[in-house]
């Protein structure tokens, strides 16, 4: 916990992540570029074809899009125990791109579908509950652009995140129950060939490398924001 | 009488009497449920098919629309700071809240889905689950909704963002409760929905106090 306080203080977080933020910008570069090399020179499918290329690209963006709803919540429980002010920062830039990474899951997953299921849109399990949450994330934006007052709105939207949080594995365990025709996973399976494992690997890191970096920028320009907001009003008095 | 019945009764007077809410609810399930075979068509057999899905949409939409106004007007006029004042906890507050909500829309949605339910033709027994999938599913729409409405109590146009926030975190009451009617129709048990629809609303009403509570709490700037 104090490790966590320490970087928690938005000074100390400005000054690490400068350090951080070229180290994983590299990796994200190195880990996409490697990734989609190794993707593209793979031989195809011989169920799926070349279509197996999407899946490179589908993948790590559904699972990252469920993965930043949980840090959400996470920096959402910091935010509502402790008040710490950078928590709802982090909460807040995460969103977005937790919706961009859901849209993505979506596209290219219905992109799949089409020659896969012969149709961009089937109501199975796993597309359905992540249709369900992308209107969580949006929500979620909604309430904290509708609610002016600041710290009022970092605070209801955590407990929404919460909320929404305890909700997910429900409304999973729901979905499944209502259909499911989605193929099960492979990776765990160890079906996967090493051909298509190493690129996928390669790019659920990229993916993951994005995030943080993208996440770091969107953290370290609110601060900044905050920071011209007072100098400001100091002028101002 | 102790408090927690005073604000209940009150509560629910306020709904019967004011504008009357649960007459406003029961119209607009009514109009959807008249809407929908104006569009898809009146083959009799389909709309047996799709009526515990549509009912259960239209009955939680219809609740909808009184839930905006949960702590909106108490918060307005700021007898919701002399609520919070009194020896009540608040999270009690919300379950009187969410306890005179269900009574005067969900109880009453309930109480017309079997006559809605003959209008689409659907057959004695899966109309008798329908029914009880109502009652013991449209307590979670009051409770999980009172979390959405004491999130936006103290937006003007709360009203909008509130279906937002709440619909896909009722997902599963719909899920259940449609589905228990599917499985009915189909000749089969439908124990297993309605059992998971009761445990759903039972978690439902159990913790939602204590969410809408803090989410009142941080709106009264505590």
């Amino acid at each position: 916990m104090n490790f966590l306080f320490r970087y928690a203080n938005p000074h100390e977080f400005m000054r690490l992540s400068g350090v951080v933020l070229p180290f994983t910008v590299i990796g994200t570069a190195l880990c996409l570029g490697a990734g989609l090399y190794l993707g593209f020179s793979a031989p195809p499918d011989y169920q799926q074809g070349r279509t197996v290329l999407i899946l490179f690209i589908h993948v790590p963006a559904a699972t990252m899009a469920m993965g930043v709803y949980g840090a959400i919540a996470v920096c959402s429980l910091l935010s509502l125990v402790w008040r710490h002010p950078l928590s709802d920062i982090a909460a807040r830039a995460a969103a977005p791109l937790g919706a961009l990474f859901t849209v993505l899951g979506l596209v290219t997953g219905s992109l799949w579908g089409k020659p896969m299921w012969g149709t961009y849109w089937v109501w199975d399990a796993r597309l359905t509950s992540f249709l369900l949450l992308l209107f969580l994330y949006v929500g979620y934006l909604a309430l904290w652009n509708a609610i002016e007052d600041e710290t009022r709105a970092a605070r209801a939207a955590a407990i929404l995140a919460l909320v929404g949080a305890v909700n997910i594995p429900i409304i999973k365990f729901s979905v499944n129950w209502w259909n499911t025709l989605h193929q099960g996973e492979t990776i765990t399976s160890g079906k996967l060939a090493p051909v298509f494992l190493a690129p996928f690997l390669l790019m659920m890191a990229g993916y993951g490398f994005l995030f943080v970096s993208l996440w770091m920028v969107r953290i370290r320009t609110s601060i900044l924001e905050r920071r011209a907001r007072s100098l400001m009003q100091q002028g101002a008095a | 009488m102790s408090p927690f019945a005073t604000l209940f009764l009150r509560d629910v007077r306020l709904a019967a009497r004011s504008g009357g809410s649960a007459a406003l609810a029961l119209s607009f399930f009514a109009l959807v449920a008249t809407l929908v075979p104006l569009g898809v068509g009146a083959d009799l057999r389909l709309l047996a098919r799709v009526a515990g899905g549509i009912l259960w949409v239209a009955a939680v939409l219809a609740a909808l629309l009184s839930l905006d106004r949960l702590f909106q007007g108490d918060y307005e006029d700021g007898s919701l700071d002399l609520i919070a004042l009194s020896p009540l906890p608040l999270e009690m507050t919300a379950l009187a809240k969410i306890v005179a909500h269900w009574l005067s829309t969900g109880l009453p949605l309930t109480l017309l889905s079997p006559v809605l339910a003959l209008l689409f033709n659907l057959p004695p027994s899966p109309t008798l689950i329908l029914f009880v999938s109502l009652l013991a599913g449209t307590p979670a729409v009051s409770a999980v909704g009172a979390i959405g409405a004491s999130l936006t109590l103290s937006l003007k146009r709360g009203g909008l963002i509130l279906p937002l926030i709440i619909l896909p975190l009722l997902a599963p009451a719909v899920i259940f409760g449609a589905g228990a009617v599917a499985l009915a129709l189909d000749g089969l048990s439908s124990g297993n929905a309605l059992g998971l629809l009761a445990a759903f609303a039972f978690g439902a009403v159990l913790l939602s106090p204590f969410a809408a509570a803090a989410s009142v709490r941080l709106n009264l700037g505590g």
